[in-house]
């Protein structure tokens, strides 16, 4: 419906990513509804939008939006803020429940308790780049990749193309397409590194 | 000693967006357990996917979405608890592997050789083939070159081929650009973990080798 307003009103203001994982936290700590429903009216509209790209029905992928929230819910105590933004750590909740979904498949994981499990060495020097206060600076690289770069990762994670058969639809040498993605996911891994002020 | 073969950037990335099938994805996220620095890698994978979201256009869910989430919380939203850390009785295999093998009901190994012996480990997944190898200490693998991918992570010992040497938790890809012919370092035997999409193409297999036409 038209409300004569130029933004949609639900958007108008996104929450910041701190904001995102304070809601997150609180989900897990307090068992939180309000903070939950922020989450909802935040991430649903995204997923549904994430899940009717790799081709899911209307009422399937809004389906799957519920389960992936109610899954949030119930999995909340094991969000690590230090480790993940929330949009990550939804996103990778929807892609395990997609997978589950679309290809009757599981998406085989570590497990974090798991005593064989190689322990992380101290400091080691890629440590940063999952945070979640990195989440700003990940979407501002994204904007400096070049259109081909940026539309290769977006065939990955929007179209559910694996490099090789991307490599198949544009027509290129497989060896190609690994070292075009290799470069850019170079680009936004350095950008991550880099310390605050060199931004 | 940690790792020194990893995954490719590509493969990464196509595990963190979930564009393979769950063979590929056993052997990737089973290396990850033995590679701090590939788990690091595929955080900021995710980290993309996670940007992704936040950048996609969003589309409006139904008016009563929240409300029908919340009442499937109120009728079951216990916290899930967690898989409680029992402490496997070896950590040969860690996680994801190890459910895979206790599924399987356990380990049968099926001689290929006298030198080698395979079991293949039941996923969900009918595109690729998952299994154990085991080849004796300082045996050879017939030389073979490959019709897809094979990705090969070791488990326990050593081998060696055109590509380098591959211990504990390192990775290799070959693709149909490879022909190799991994050899066991000596002093333990060799377990791995390898994943193909296509059988293995052995050059001039003598016949007491035959059994590896199936791989």
């Amino acid at each position: 419906m038209d409300t004569g307003t130029a933004t949609p009103k639900r958007d108008a203001a996104p929450m910041d990513p701190a904001t995102l994982s304070r809601h997150l936290c609180d989900v897990a700590e307090r068992r939180d509804k309000a903070a939950f429903a922020e989450l909802f009216r935040h991430f649903s509209p995204r997923l549904k939008s994430y899940l009717l790209r790799l081709g899911g029905s209307a009422s399937g992928a809004e389906e799957l939006v519920q389960e992936t929230m109610v899954a949030v819910w119930r999995k909340a105590d094991r969000y690590d803020p230090s480790k993940a933004s929330a949009s990550t750590w939804i996103f990778t909740i929807a892609r395990n429940l997609r997978i589950d979904a679309y290809r009757r498949q599981k998406h085989p994981e570590i497990e974090a308790d798991d005593p064989a499990l190689a322990p992380e060495p101290d400091e080691a020097p890629d440590v940063a780049v999952g945070r979640g206060q990195d989440a700003a600076r990940l979407t501002e690289a994204l904007s400096r990749l070049s259109d081909a770069d940026r539309s290769l990762l977006r065939m990955s994670f929007y179209d559910d193309l694996s490099h090789s058969t991307i490599a198949d639809r544009l027509g290129l040498p497989l060896g190609t397409v690994k070292s075009r993605i290799r470069l850019a996911f170079g680009k936004l891994r350095t950008a991550l590194a880099q310390p605050e002020d060199d931004i | 000693m940690l790792p020194t073969q990893h995954l490719s950037d590509a493969l990464l990335i196509d595990y963190a967006a979930g564009t393979v099938s769950e063979g590929w994805s056993l052997a990737i996220a089973t290396h990850l357990a033995l590679c701090p620095a590939c788990r690091n890698r595929v955080l900021a994978a995710e980290a993309i996917g996670g940007a992704m979201i936040e950048a996609i256009e969003p589309e409006p869910v139904s008016e009563d979405a929240l409300a029908a989430t919340l009442a499937r919380i109120e009728a079951d939203g216990e916290s899930e608890p967690r898989r409680p850390a029992v402490p496997p009785a070896d950590t040969l295999f860690p996680e994801p592997l190890r459910s895979y093998l206790a599924n399987a009901g356990g380990i049968v190994w099926r001689r290929l050789s006298p030198s080698a012996q395979t079991f293949i480990i039941p996923t969900g997944d009918r595109s690729t083939t998952a299994r154990l190898l085991k080849i004796a200490a300082g045996a050879a693998m017939p030389v073979h070159s490959h019709r897809g991918l094979e990705l090969t992570l070791v488990l326990q010992g050593a081998f060696h081929d055109e590509g380098g040497t591959f211990a504990r938790g390192d990775i290799e890809e070959a693709n149909e650009e490879v022909e190799h012919q991994p050899i066991a370092m000596p002093g333990e035997d060799c377990i791995c973990l390898a994943v193909t999409d296509a059988k293995l193409r052995f050059r001039g297999l003598p016949r007491l080798l035959q059994p590896f036409l199936g791989i």
